[in-house]
């Protein structure tokens, strides 16, 4: 058993109220800024722990917040993604149903580091339990002085709002969730200028995933060195909210140390696969990430051991095949899931996709042909001229599976069939 | 209720941040995204029944057709898929007597199969009316239905 930081409070059907929070040092963190430290001092503390964002890219936080400049305008927003829905992923939701108050203090916490006075929590629909709970706890902060005017005796104010989505994966992306909140349509924007200069309402704006903001309060308490010391490798920092999901014996989300190898969470934590499957491959962080080559299984899950193997760490959201499973048919339920999910804003997104999702369904139905694979190929490079990450992600399962299960791909197209349908 | 939401989008800095919340409300209240329910939200945010259209349409979960009662959102992202999205789909439009996409005679149900609903840990799974089932089987699906039947709906969202 590892230590527990996020998931300390976690107990089964049970949501942590502010007293357990409190219990367990929570808001000490908030107290302690307040009195002693400034916005820069956060910024560089983060920074100094190595926190990397939790939402995919892994872009340090700190380096995100010192984006703001000293002179930017205000007012200031800071902006806490829980739209989450990359498939595979369900760590946002489990922590709000875990600790929310420990997502409002970091959430409070980031808005001190960037001088923001007004917060606001994006949530998606199908967590109407969480957008509920949060709405909530947030009262119950204000009441305890930890929200509102004035914040414990302070110069500092900060508004904090539960911000409710109808559902639409594009608006977990950065600019395309502020366009989003701004009642436009949810297409992503360009830089420049950046969001933290010109973002929402055209005000200097910080947008950082949930799971990124849930460790401030601890790097702030513990210091960013023993941060750095529970990942298992020195190029990561912090622990890590992984998701494991598919064929597995235990699917869940478990708190373990940045850089813990794949095979362990699978094995161990997942509990294994289920009876009768043999793993086969997994995609390690999300629906955008590469199915991984099963040589591959003891990497490391962090942002810099999952690029050595050519993969990408995503969500950390592992989601496990078995040998039984036709990887064309799930590379063809993905690209249901981006053909349908693309805003249709940009012209690679809209009009590649499709294409791609066609021919693996020929494939799949046993009208493929082998000039199909060039031209799968030609098409996922194409998607990299779009407008943002979503469609170079739409492509990854594509590619991968080209790559590490050619063969299974050749026996579609020489059968006539797929080899896994009775 | 209209009343309210005209307070509240007065009162707020941008009123467009509220588009989402008033387009819920209306659905919640008509029963769908009517288009006597879209000219209203639109008057009421000061926008013009087109923009609001262009949002109405990019969301999942805004009907701008009739529902039932209970709209099942089943989830047919990649792990459902995986533990047995085809057969809970197939047993569900069976039981129902209705193919994906369409509502009971009765105007109970309507089956909409959506995109990972973020339960995965709870895979097979679907949302009924803001609230999540699963794993699903058949034996669950008949208990869940049953009971839903006999209980008078509550608003599809919680406000």
């Amino acid at each position: 058993m590892y230590p527990q930081v996020l998931f300390q409070n976690r107990q089964p059907n049970r949501i942590a109220t502010i007293d357990e929070y409190r219990q367990s040092g929570g808001y000490q963190a908030l107290a302690t800024v307040l009195q002693k430290y400034s916005p820069k001092e956060v910024q560089q503390l983060v920074l100094d722990s190595g926190l990397q964002g939790r939402g995919g890219a892994g872009f340090p936080a700190g380096l995100k917040w010192k984006s703001v400049a000293d002179d930017a305008p205000f007012p200031r927003y800071l902006i806490t993604n829980i739209d989450e829905m990359e498939p595979g992923t369900f760590k946002d939701r489990v922590m709000a149903h875990a600790d929310p108050h420990m997502i409002i203090e970091g959430t409070i916490l980031a808005a001190y580091a960037v001088s923001a006075e007004k917060g606001i929590i994006f949530v998606r629909p199908s967590y109407e339990s969480s957008a509920l709970i949060l709405e909530r706890e947030i009262r119950i902060a204000r009441e305890a002085g930890y929200l509102g005017k004035n914040i414990l005796g302070s110069n500092f104010s900060l508004d904090l709002i539960v911000h409710r989505s109808a559902g639409r994966y594009i608006c977990g992306e950065g600019t395309a969730q502020i366009n989003a909140i701004m009642g436009l349509r949810a297409h992503p924007k360009q830089s420049p200028p950046r969001s933290t200069e010109k973002g929402l309402w055209d005000q200097p704006t910080v947008l950082n995933n949930m799971e990124t903001l849930i460790n401030v309060p601890h790097i702030i308490r513990n210091g960013a060195e023993w941060f750095k010391g529970l990942a298992k490798t020195k190029t990561a920092s912090g622990t890590k909210l992984y998701c494991v999901s598919g064929r597995v014996n235990r699917p869940g989300c478990y708190e373990l140390p940045m850089g813990t190898r794949l095979r362990e969470i699978i094995e161990e934590h997942g509990a294994g696969m289920s009876p009768g499957s043999e793993f086969k491959t997994c995609l390690p962080g999300g629906a955008s990430t590469y199915y991984l080559h099963k040589k591959f299984l003891d990497a490391e899950m962090d942002y810099e051991a999952m690029k050595k193997v050519g993969n990408r760490l995503g969500t950390g959201a592992v989601i496990v095949f078995d040998q039984k499973t036709c990887l064309v048919r799930a590379t063809l339920n993905l690209m249901d899931f981006f053909v349908r999910e693309s805003c249709g804003w940009c012209t690679p997104c809209r009009e590649a996709l499709p294409f791609i999702r066609d021919l693996i369904w020929r494939i799949e139905e046993g009208e493929g042909r082998e000039e199909f694979i060039p031209m799968l190929r030609r098409m996922s490079l194409h998607t990299w001229k779009s407008y943002c990450a979503f469609a170079p992600g739409a492509t990854m399962p594509v590619t991968s599976l080209l790559d590490h299960f050619p063969e299974e791909v050749h026996e579609h197209i020489s059968q006539k069939r797929c080899p896994f349908k009775e | 209720m209209i009343e309210m939401l005209e307070q509240k989008i007065t009162s707020a800095d941008h009123p467009r941040e509220l588009v989402v919340d008033v387009m819920f409300a209306l659905q919640n209240y008509y029963g769908y995204l009517t288009d006597e329910a879209l000219e209203e939200g639109a008057r009421l945010l000061r926008m013009t029944p087109l923009e609001l259209e262009e949002l109405a349409t990019f969301y999942d979960f805004i009907y701008r057709e009739p529902v039932g009662k209970f709209v099942i959102h089943i989830c047919d992202g990649v792990v459902c898929w995986m533990n047995g999205y085809g057969s809970v789909i197939n047993y569900l439009s069976e039981k129902l007597g209705i193919k994906p996409g369409d509502t009971t005679k009765d105007g109970l149900f309507t089956l909409l199969p959506t995109a990972c609903l973020g339960y995965c840990d709870l895979s097979p799974a679907m949302l009924i009316n803001g609230r999540a089932y699963g794993p699903l089987t058949p034996e669950k699906i008949d208990d869940i239905l049953e009971r839903l039947r006999a209980e008078i709906p509550k608003p599809r969202m919680a406000r």
